[in-house]
């Protein structure tokens, strides 16, 4: 008996994991605090804001997607909720001057997303798979649509304003400048990114895994896997009324849009494209995504259009994510087998590159003919100037698509082949070693 | 009062059919692929947009036949070159894959058609009042969509249940492998059953086209009623499905005809209400919580009967 119990007990992490471990987490404070002295910009500032509410709300979703296994669409009810109610909280607490700080708000927010994740959750979570999407959604409409009949609190199509400055100040911090905003969304996301690595330690933790791979098994094991999704679901909540309490905190607004399909959609897309199984991974698609958005807006009409392609694109052909493509490299890295595959990788960007620009090109030139036919048909999406009206962009586009396409069908099979042979070489290597 | 209970009755089990023609064809995809198609609604908004500017160059009638097969196309060649190739990354990752192309075709639709709705006119030969009862006018365009959709059910449930196709059909939704062994190209069926789904949907759309709005974000408004439709109904039950269309069809239509709200019931007995924060909830008509009660059904249906109504499968 007490042999099973030592080889069922994990090893102890020796020193130099616990020094790359803890030293991660104090690179990344550092990071953080050092961040806006080198970008020290309005524009930076603020990005960087999105960015780390971005980041907890990304990793809220993925106790629900990755570690669960639930697909929501309405994740956003909770991160809108707490929004709205630490909005209110700013307004009462400034008015009645209620000794309560700026930097507390959050948690009342994070508390306001456990309540309504408590409620709801335990209808949400009867169910798993595509019953529990389903049902997430209808949850998010039947929230979205009574925000817009209950006026009074959720402030109609106009919503509810705060001023975040008038708040109890603490060592002379107003909170008016981004810069000090900034510091405390940093200090929140570290705080959140923490709780929830933390969490995925626990023996919930674990549970919620077990949940996700194999429901059966933990009834077996005397679990109740919808007690367990429930739980996993109100801890989503909780942290995504943070993320949404900072939002709100950050714009001094909250509007029924914070609630909607839109907000779900995208932290959905920034999870996924993160790659959801890491935890690492929605923290890229947060950054990964915010910065996309904010750039592709400013260089094209249609940026809804490539992100959603975009989208397709990772489901079809990296289903980790952005993270999953690193990881899986990872093990050629250690054997030294990389530089087998790289050329092969260099080969097909090549065609691969040549087709998506023709599809842009494609893209570009039908938006300016049912768009705005009447303009002027020398366009810049992009930077880059051509002529939407001239048959040559035309037959220029055609040739990089089609031409594109079938190179690079034939360049990616060698990629597989190359894959093949780096990965059975490294397996080797390993079982050498 | 007969007069509200009769046109209501005649709108909610028209708006009801064409719930049932969509849901229809989801359901089948999902009892045989076993992946809800989130765009389903994005085919009936193509279906809608292909019937308008189709009837815009040859009339309504070629619209009727040419978009739904269109539609349908475009759906099987869905099937065939995307989910299946996304088929191995598992049910996630596939009903993410449909996600994303509800995405993608909304924006699509937005880029060629625009944002604002399109002028999708009811056809001349059959605009004019069909009947008139207590002197209100009943529009023979109505009447021509709600015969549309019946036949469309009649033909479907004689198919399933009396033809070969329907059999290997209805074998395929619980023993595909089964299906495969006895010699029948199961990924051809696959194909087949998602062009004609999405065509369906497609033939709703034509049709609801000239009586709603045809506008890009038509899809993005049913999509979430649908999916309470076959989750009330039941996952995967054709019958669930239809009696779920036709409950949520009436419900919202006899909501949306009615104005009373609690203020009006219990107003005269304690007006102090009015003042409070309450004022939101004691002042609202049922008109207009009629958009939120598919919702708030789905939510009680989830609480008492969490298979849905004739739903079997627990998941």
């Amino acid at each position: 008996m007490s042999e099973i119990t030592l080889s069922a007990a994990p090893p102890r992490p020796s020193i130099t994991d616990n020094l790359k471990f803890y030293g991660l987490w104090i690179a990344a404070t550092l990071v953080l605090a050092v961040l806006p002295k080198i970008f020290f910009s309005g524009t930076s500032l603020s990005t960087f804001s999105l960015i780390g509410i971005s980041i907890i709300f990304s990793l809220s979703y993925n106790i629900l997607l990755g570690q669960t296994g639930m697909l929501s669409f309405g994740h956003a009810v909770y991160y809108g909720l707490g929004g709205f109610l630490a909005i209110h909280a700013i307004n009462i607490i400034g008015f009645h001057k209620w000794p309560v700080p700026l930097p507390l708000i959050p948690l009342i927010g994070g508390v306001a997303g456990l309540v309504f994740a408590m409620l709801l959750g335990w209808v949400s979570t009867k169910r798993s798979g595509t019953a529990f999407a389903m049902i997430s959604l209808g949850v998010a409409e039947l929230v979205a649509s009574s925000a817009l009949i209950l006026r009074t609190f959720f402030g109609g199509e106009a919503g509810v304003s705060a001023n975040r400055t008038k708040l109890l100040r603490l060592f002379g911090l107003s909170f008016g400048p981004q810069l000090q905003i900034y510091y405390l969304i940093a200090a929140w996301t570290l705080i959140c990114m923490i709780a929830m690595y933390a969490l995925t330690r626990t023996p919930l933790g674990r549970m919620c895994n077990a949940v996700r791979d194999n429901p059966e098994r933990v009834q077996f094991v005397g679990y109740d896997p919808h007690i367990i999704r429930y739980m996993a679901f109100c801890f989503a909540g909780f942290f995504a009324g943070i993320a949404g309490a900072l939002s709100a905190i950050n714009f001094e607004i909250a509007n029924s849009a914070y609630l909607g399909a839109v907000q779900s959609g995208t932290v959905l897309f920034a999870t996924y494209i993160g790659g959801i199984g890491f935890f690492i991974g929605p923290v890229v698609g947060a950054i990964f995504v915010t910065l996309l958005s904010l750039g592709l807006s400013d260089l094209t009409t249609v940026w809804q259009l490539y992100f959603g392609l975009f989208f397709i694109a990772v489901i079809a052909f990296a289903p980790g994510g952005i993270t999953g493509l690193f990881m899986m490299h990872r093990p050629l890295i250690r054997t030294g087998q990389l530089g087998r595959v790289l050329p092969s990788y260099l080969i097909a960007l090549v065609p691969t590159l040549a087709m998506i620009i023709g599809l842009m090109l494609a893209i570009e030139t039908t938006v300016h003919y049912t768009v705005n036919p009447d303009e002027d048909p020398h366009i810049k999406p992009f930077g880059i100037p051509f002529d939407a009206a001239s048959p040559v962009t035309w037959i220029l586009s055609a040739v990089l698509v089609i031409g594109g396409f079938l190179i690079a069908r034939r360049t990616w099979t060698r990629v597989g082949q190359a894959w093949d042979e780096a990965s059975n070489a490294s397996r080797e290597k390993a079982l050498a070693a | 009062m007969l007069e509200l209970i009769v046109i209501s009755t005649l709108n909610g089990v028209l708006f009801g059919m064409l719930l049932f023609l969509m849901a229809s064809g989801l359901t089948v995809i999902f009892s045989m692929l076993g992946v809800l198609n989130f765009a389903h609604t994005s085919f009936y908004m193509l279906g809608a947009f292909f019937g308008f500017q189709i009837s815009r160059w040859f009339g309504f009638w070629p619209a009727l036949f040419i978009a739904p097969v269109l539609a349908g196309l475009i759906g099987a060649a869905v099937e065939r070159y995307g989910l299946r190739h996304v088929h191995k990354n598992g049910h996630v990752a596939e009903l993410l894959f449909t996600f994303g192309l509800a995405f993608a075709i909304e924006e699509i639709v937005q880029i060629i058609w625009g944002k604002s709705p399109v002028d999708f006119r009811v056809p001349p030969s059959l605009d004019f009042p069909a009947f008139t009862i207590f002197s209100t006018n009943y529009p023979a365009y109505k009447m021509f969509m709600l015969l549309v959709s019946i036949g469309i059910f009649v033909v479907l449930l004689i198919t399933l249940k009396r033809t070969r196709i329907g059999m290997i059909v209805q074998a395929a939704l619980s023993h595909p492998h089964m299906v495969g062994h006895l010699g029948h190209n199961v990924g051809h069926i696959f194909m087949m059953v998602f062009g004609v789904g999405t065509a369906l949907a497609a033939v709703a759309g034509v049709i609801a086209g000239p009586a709603l709005v045809t506008q890009s974000n038509m899809a993005g408004l049913l999509g979430p009623i649908l999916f309470v439709v076959v989750v009330v109904g039941g996952l995967g039950s054709l019958p669930g499905a239809f009696i779920a269309s036709l409950l949520i069809g009436l419900l919202q239509t006899f909501a949306v005809s009615m104005n009373g709200s609690l203020a009006g019931m219990f107003g005269p007995l304690s007006p102090d209400y009015a003042s409070t924060w309450l004022s939101d909830i004691w002042n609202v008509t049922v008109a207009q919580i009629a958009p939120i009660l598919p919702y708030m059904l789905l939510v009680l249906i989830l609480a008492f009967r969490p298979m849905g109504l004739l739903g079997t499968r627990e998941s």
